[in-house]
């Protein structure tokens, strides 16, 4: 339970937690018809860091979501948080969804409030907490507006503060820009990565977009496509606070871009010649690229 | 159609467009239609079919001003609007629960639904032999048959309504802590709350139907003794009216019931609109 002064934002006490996902396999369906998502699959989250997982569409990203957050279990395999086997759902490890999950019959603010409720935690310093994550996701004037009364991206910026006034050892999201427009998502990005820099814990951010991985990323996980595993770890080693200019800029950014746009390429070469339609789109658009330069 | 919607650019009104035009003019066509035809005899010497055997609306609305001076019409309307009150209030109270522990029950599911299924399909009206022969009063088995009406469309919504609660609520829900108290008190009751307004909606429009035929058939329950207009209720008037000969009654009697249960949906549909703000245009 977190006390009084570990709420001040400006002092992070805990770096959260440390995932280690150890040769998981997981596959859907009955014998013989049986497709299989991931297999011998094993990374980590490192503690502290904010880990990107990108690979191909239809890679199996949302799985390994779902069985990090519990809601569902490996066929086999481990999946374990500080050492301790990961068994359900719990307030160590919230997701932030691309379809917003906000309750939609309870205001801003009674849903960035929910967590601390229901644990019986509502408390003057848990409301102030509430208070300050509003003014930080730029919310501060909607907060008893419905979520049908808020835009997209307000939408998005409510969910991030409803999970992080629970201060989770491991923050798990899945694609939650997806869908915005380019601007929106731009101000979604920076937005984000204010909030992490400043409240830094483990977090497991997956992606289809390249740009906002090696934007937002310290470490990035390219995955191969199904069954999927890890193809490639890459470090992002762009110095905080990240600054979208600067990295447009970097040649160190860039290389990463090629180096990760090569291996997904690899992988949706491999995907097409499985008779994927999905890389189709993505190989032509990565060979007029790399013919043109 | 454009000269349709020219007229609404014209006239620069958008609150009231062509369509609240059309409407107006529908309606008038239609009252003159049944005036001339009701008289039809009269004027052109020859019967309009159908129509010319109804009253006129002029007419309708000369006995409409005399009832409604008259106690004993404002007695049925009390007795069969206080029948609906009834029903429908038990048909929510008992339906609500039974609906909900339902959805959240699966061994309690298991044990009711089948006997729920046999039984609705049974219409509400076929029930009034068997509800005269095993209530006490003949009050109790109109109220009995009242009840049924709303009771399954009730249930049925609120069951509906709970099943199709996005699972993700569940899921985030879970994740923050939640108890299973605390999920059924902060998403499942309010997560449910339209589709019971629209089960209420419905159900009491059925009420008003089952309670009208229910007066006519049983003669009007235990004020239906009484001679003439008196008692018993809009159903039992309407059917007294038609015994006694006296045609521009029933046509009353028939409006009185249509107003009373727009009254009575438009009142639902308004509490149910302040009960979840959340659906509002925003």
């Amino acid at each position: 339970m977190p006390q009084a002064s570990s709420l001040r934002a400006s002092a992070p006490v805990s770096l959260g937690s440390q995932i280690s996902v150890n040769n998981v396999s997981k596959s859907y369906g009955a014998e013989g018809f049986a497709k299989q998502v991931a297999q011998n699959c094993s990374f980590t989250v490192d503690r502290g860091k904010l880990t990107v997982m990108i690979g191909p569409s239809g890679c199996g990203k949302s799985t390994l979501i779902r069985l990090l957050a519990g809601f569902e279990r490996p066929n086999s395999g481990t999946i374990t948080i500080d050492d301790k086997p990961v068994t359900g759902p719990g307030i160590d490890r919230l997701v932030v969804f691309q379809e917003t999950a906000l309750f939609p019959w309870m205001s801003t603010y009674d849903n960035i409030m929910y967590g601390p409720r229901a644990r019986g935690e509502d408390t003057p310093e848990m409301r102030d907490f509430a208070e300050t994550l509003l003014q930080k996701v730029g919310l501060g004037a909607f907060r008893k507006k419905y979520p049908s009364q808020l835009s997209g991206g307000m939408q998005r910026r409510a969910e991030l503060a409803r999970s992080m006034i629970n201060q989770p050892n491991v923050m798990i999201l899945d694609e939650p820009f997806r869908g915005l427009d380019a601007m929106t998502k731009r101000l979604m990005q920076e937005y984000y990565a204010k909030l992490y820099e400043e409240f830094r814990r483990t977090t497991f951010f997956v992606t289809t977009d390249i740009d906002e991985a090696i934007y937002l990323a310290d470490r990035i996980l390219i995955m191969t496509n199904i069954p999927t595993q890890v193809r490639t770890v890459i470090e992002v080693n762009l110095p905080r606070p990240r600054n979208a200019e600067n990295i447009t800029e970097s040649d160190e950014a860039n290389l990463i871009k090629m180096q990760a746009l090569e291996l997904l390429h690899e992988e949706a070469m491999k995907s097409f010649a499985r008779g994927s339609k999905a890389a189709v789109d993505f190989i032509e658009a990565y060979s007029k690229r790399v013919n043109k330069e | 159609m454009n000269w349709g919607s020219t007229i609404a650019i014209k006239t620069g009104s958008f609150i009231v467009g062509e369509d609240f035009w059309r409407g107006v003019v529908a309606v008038i066509v239609f009252l003159l239609f049944w005036e001339t035809g009701s008289r039809s005899l009269g004027w052109f010497g020859f019967a309009f079919p159908w129509v010319s055997q109804i009253p006129p609306p002029t007419a309708v609305l000369r006995e409409l001003s005399q009832l409604i001076q008259e106690v004993s019409f404002w007695q049925s309307v009390y007795l069969s609007t206080l029948r609906v009150f009834e029903g429908f209030f038990a048909a929510m109270l008992i339906g609500i629960p039974l609906g909900l522990a339902m959805a959240v029950s699966r061994t309690f599911n298991g044990i009711t639904f089948p006997v729920f299924e046999v039984l609705r399909p049974i219409p509400p009206l076929a029930w009034v032999p068997a509800s005269i022969i095993f209530w006490p009063t003949q009050e109790m088995s109109i109220a009995f048959v009242t009840f049924l009406g709303a009771f399954f469309t009730i249930v049925i919504n609120v069951i509906g309504g709970a099943q199709s609660i996005d699972v993700r609520y569940f899921q985030a829900a879970r994740s923050m802590g939640s108890s299973t108290w605390d999920i059924f008190r902060r998403i499942i009751l309010p997560g449910v709350l339209p589709s019971i307004v629209v089960g209420a909606t419905v159900g009491v429009g059925i009420t008003w139907a089952v309670v009208v035929a229910a007066e006519m058939i049983s003669g009007g329950g235990s004020a239906g003794s009484m001679g003439g207009a008196a008692g018993g209720g809009l159903g039992f008037f309407i059917w007294n009216s038609y015994i006694g000969g006296s045609y521009t009654q029933i046509v009353v009697g028939m409006i009185s019931i249509g107003v009373a249960g727009y009254i009575s949906s438009a009142v639902i549909r308004k509490v149910g609109e302040l009960m979840t703000p959340w659906l509002a245009e925003g």
